[in-house]
């Protein structure tokens, strides 16, 4: 039987006191923090985190087709599955595709997933989900909206959670929407659309689903359900009979904020990090429509709770994000002025593909040492062209020495510049984001994250950087 | 190999006032130097033979036959970072030698100054810039890498760099062709805004448009034109493979080219003992950790003790071995094809007696070294030369 066999989250580790939105609009306060994402952050990157968290201990050979769910793809034309694929380091055969233009689309991804497995088209495929949504300044969308991102990967092998059952309908509404160039999400009158969009399309799911499969509330053991807000996310549960404070997977909305399309796969990952063999999970998404699913957890799921990077672990692992202004800076909405030259070659990009996005560096077959960024001649035995590629995006490292530059071109100055060690040998050179300047030392353990760093001509030049170990 | 030591002579030298020349243009700074220089040597325009341009700006020997007006004669553009303008002189030094000319120009300048923005840009050579690997930050930023790991090792703080600053900014208060000309103190150096931490303002040299010449001919020569010409002793180049930001072997704490070209030009002029045989040393002090390291690299003392004679004065003007008498890049910012041709004209004006400033004048001058520097640490490219009086 289709399932799931892992899963992964991620959540920015910045947050935005909402109540200090109030004290530059105004207007109704809406309570709670939303997670932002942080300047060098978009939905590729966050589904590459994600995609990469939900991959730890399986081998990625195994991986026959990524797809990446968003309404924030940051090209209208152009894969951003494909650089997903390439950040993950996944084979040249897997199969992409972007699913987007809707709240839905992860669950649709999803169920895409599961006909391919259960066609026998693929054996195992990522699904990704990663939004990065903006309100309209002053609106309660942007002090609802949250920036995050899930993963999980479906197949038919080492199944921890199988889907037995499931419902699908679409359905017509001006509920959210942007046209092509809309940078915020427009909305019709909340009490209209939360009422025939959001409430009348999960309820017709849940209960179309429950008619279908002669399931009753009380079957479940969790109900994972979008939310429009805390209140109308109980309220939709009441109205379904599930109770609430025993049953209703935490919606986030006050943790993290509505995170689009990755919101319902988000929620799922709460919900499976902390179920036990033999749950049974209600899984309900919205958006033009509903998707329904059940969920059944099997014996494996111990296993990949271990250690796992979800919710929990970048929950509890946060940084406030000083004040609002910081939020209009890292979006871009309030553009200061810098100087960028020379930045984007889509040759270079293309050429070097291999260590700029999949970061693999070459180890010397001679001497055994890491090279990188590649080279040709060794650094250290200068032996020629005998390198055997290897992957060092998910290697331990420390740094070596920094320096915290207050002159060069960021949006979120200083840039710390940095040396890093891996400890497995090999020298990586880059910045450090996700950082308190206050707290770096010589010698801390880093990680390395896969960032956007900079834009020139319409090219997003992604590359990795390195953060301190995020702790709680 | 046969050593170069006092064959070619400088006898005539030439610096425009350094500084934001807002109403200069590159060609305007670079007749500045060079009429200085033909004024000192006694020799026109028409005597020059061939001649080498030094500028990271200017493409072409046309940035020099073009502003001087030369007459068709050989020129090459020379292009080595920040040694760029010391190049100039190691290539006119051997094409004397070889005899290919007899009498022949070299000119070093740089216009930073119309570039709409402060700071020198990334310093990657054109073409070679990576979109994502190439600029990661500022030159400040990437010389802090060695500050932090320099302290961490070694136990050194921010006030012995605003020592050296301090230091450097006395000599260049006491240079009337420098661009900062203002004596500092240590209290001043460690208030000043953060560039790149640790290095704040007074740790970074200025942004300045400059340019300076020198003319050269063999040493046999060289009494037709004056009695106090100087010569060349020996020079250097070393130049890194680059991977100091890539390979675990870079410790972050040294300079390795500037240690390997310093055992070049150690071994050609035979100096055994730099403290006591150098007079003067104008290294590249682009920012205050560089000068510390280059004490160090040099051997004017061990690796991880330079604290101790930035505390004793050792560097200063009434010091053992005056470091960047004449203010440094500290003081007259960093032209980056001027720097090393200025830098010489240092070291023969302290050698004629000839600073402008009784002040500033050391006694006795021999011998000194110039020095550059350019990259990102771990990848430099080194230049340096040893130059003095005749014979010694």
């Amino acid at each position: 039987m289709a399932g799931i066999v892992s899963y992964g989250a991620y959540i920015p580790i910045y947050r935005l006191d909402r109540s200090l939105i109030w004290l530059s609009w105004g207007g109704l306060p809406v309570a709670g923090e939303s997670a932002i994402a942080n300047f060098d952050e978009d939905s590729i990157t966050m589904a590459v985190e994600a995609g990469n968290n939900c991959l730890q201990g399986i081998n990625r050979v195994q991986v026959d087709a990524l797809f990446m769910a968003s309404t924030t793809t940051p090209y209208k034309e152009k894969q951003c599955a494909a650089i997903v694929a390439e950040a993950l380091d996944l084979k040249r055969g897997v199969r992409t595709a972007d699913f987007t233009n809707s709240l839905r689309s992860a669950t649709t991804a999803i169920q895409a997933a599961l006909d391919a497995v259960a066609a026998g088209s693929a054996n195992t495929v990522l699904v990704t989900a990663a939004d990065c949504r903006m309100g309209h300044p002053s609106t309660a969308d942007e002090r609802s909206f949250g920036d995050g991102a899930a993963a999980v990967l479906i197949g038919k092998n080492n199944v921890v959670a199988t889907v037995d059952a499931s419902h699908t309908h679409y359905d017509d509404i001006m509920y959210q929407w942007r046209l092509d160039d809309d940078l915020f999400v427009r909305s019709w009158e909340d009490r209209f659309i939360i009422e025939h969009g959001y409430q009348d399309n999960v309820v017709e799911a849940v209960k179309g689903l429950m008619a279908k499969y002669d399931l009753k509330p009380a079957d479940f053991s969790r109900a994972v359900l979008f939310a429009y807000d805390t209140r109308r996310h109980q309220a939709v549960a009441r109205k379904l009979g599930f109770d609430v404070q025993t049953q209703l997977q935490d919606s986030l909305f006050s943790t993290v904020g509505n995170t689009g399309a990755a919101y319902t796969l988000m929620m799922l990952v709460g919900a499976l990090e902390e179920a036990k063999t033999g749950a049974k999970i209600l899984v309900a998404s919205y958006g033009d429509g509903a998707d329904a699913f059940v969920l059944n957890v099997g014996r494996g799921i111990g296993k990949v709770q271990k250690n796992r990077r979800g919710i929990k672990y970048h929950l509890e692992s946060k940084m406030p994000l000083p004040s609002y202004t910081h939020y209009l800076r890292y979006r871009g909405l309030l553009q200061g002025s810098f100087f960028f030259e020379n930045q984007s070659a889509a040759t270079i990009q293309w050429r070097d593909r291999s260590w700029n996005i999949s970061c693999r560096g070459g180890k010397c077959l001679s001497c055994g040492n890491i090279n990188f960024p590649p080279q040709r001649i060794c650094m250290y035995c200068q032996s020629k062209d005998q390198f055997e590629e290897v992957r060092l995006a998910d290697r331990k490292a420390k740094l070596f020495t920094f320096s915290k530059d207050s002159l060069g071109p960021t949006l979120d100055p200083p840039i710390i510049l940095c040396i890093l060690d891996f400890d497995e040998g090999g020298r990586f050179y880059a910045q450090m984001t996700d950082r308190d300047p206050d707290k770096i030392e010589v010698g801390m353990p880093v990680e390395l994250t896969f960032r956007w760093m900079h834009s020139e001509r319409g090219i997003r030049n992604y590359y990795w950087k390195c953060r301190p170990l995020r702790q709680a | 190999m046969e050593s170069i030591k006092d064959k070619v002579a400088i006898v005539g030298m030439g610096c425009s006032k350094f500084g934001e020349r807002w109403d200069c243009s590159a060609w305007d700074l670079v007749v500045e130097a060079a009429y200085e220089a033909f004024e000192d040597a006694g020799v026109g325009p028409k005597d020059i033979q061939a001649a080498w341009s030094g500028t990271l700006g200017f493409a072409g020997g046309q940035s020099l036959a073009y502003p001087l007006k030369l007459d068709y004669i050989p020129i090459n553009r020379v292009e080595n970072l920040c040694g760029t303008g010391l190049e100039t002189i190691r290539a006119a030094t051997y094409a004397l030698i070889a005899k290919a000319y007899d009498l022949v120009l070299c000119v070093g300048f740089e216009k930073t100054k119309d570039r709409g923005v402060g700071g020198l840009g990334s310093g990657e050579p054109m073409g070679g810039v990576h979109p994502v690997f190439g600029i990661q930050a500022t030159p400040p930023g990437r010389y802090a890498l060695a500050a932090t790991k320099y302290f961490a090792m070694y136990g050194a703080e921010k006030k012995h760099l605003a020592m050296i600053s301090v230091k450097s900014h006395y000599n260049g208060a006491r240079n009337p062709k420098a661009h900062l000309r203002r004596e500092i103190t240590v209290e001043q150096a460690l208030a000043a805004p953060i560039i790149a931490w640790p290095l704040g303002l007074f740790d970074c040299c200025g942004v300045t448009d400059g340019a300076a010449a020198a003319i050269l001919c063999r040493a046999e020569d060289a009494p037709k034109f004056r009695k106090d010409y100087i010569t060349v002793k020996a020079l250097g180049n070393s130049a890194g493979p680059g991977c100091g930001k890539m390979m675990t072997d870079y410790d972050w704490v040294h300079w390795e080219e500037t240690y390997r070209a310093t055992q070049q030009v150690y071994q050609q002029a035979g100096i055994k003992d730099p403290r006591k045989e150098l007079d003067l040393v104008e290294c590249h002090d682009c920012f205050s950790i560089a000068e510390l390291m280059c004490y160090e690299a040099m051997g004017f003392c061990e690796r991880g003790k330079a604290k101790h004679d930035i505390e004793a004065g050792t560097f200063a003007l009434d010091g053992e071995v005056a470091f960047n008498a004449g203010g440094g890049l500290k003081s007259f910012g960093h032209p980056v094809g001027a720097s090393g041709v200025r830098e010489v004209y240092e070291i023969y004006k302290q050698i004629q007696g000839k600073a402008e400033e009784p002040s500033r004048q050391l006694k006795n001058v021999q011998l000194g070294i110039a020095h550059n520097q350019g990259g990102h640490p771990g990848t430099f490219m080194c230049s340096m030369g040893i130059f003095g009086v005749p014979g010694r």
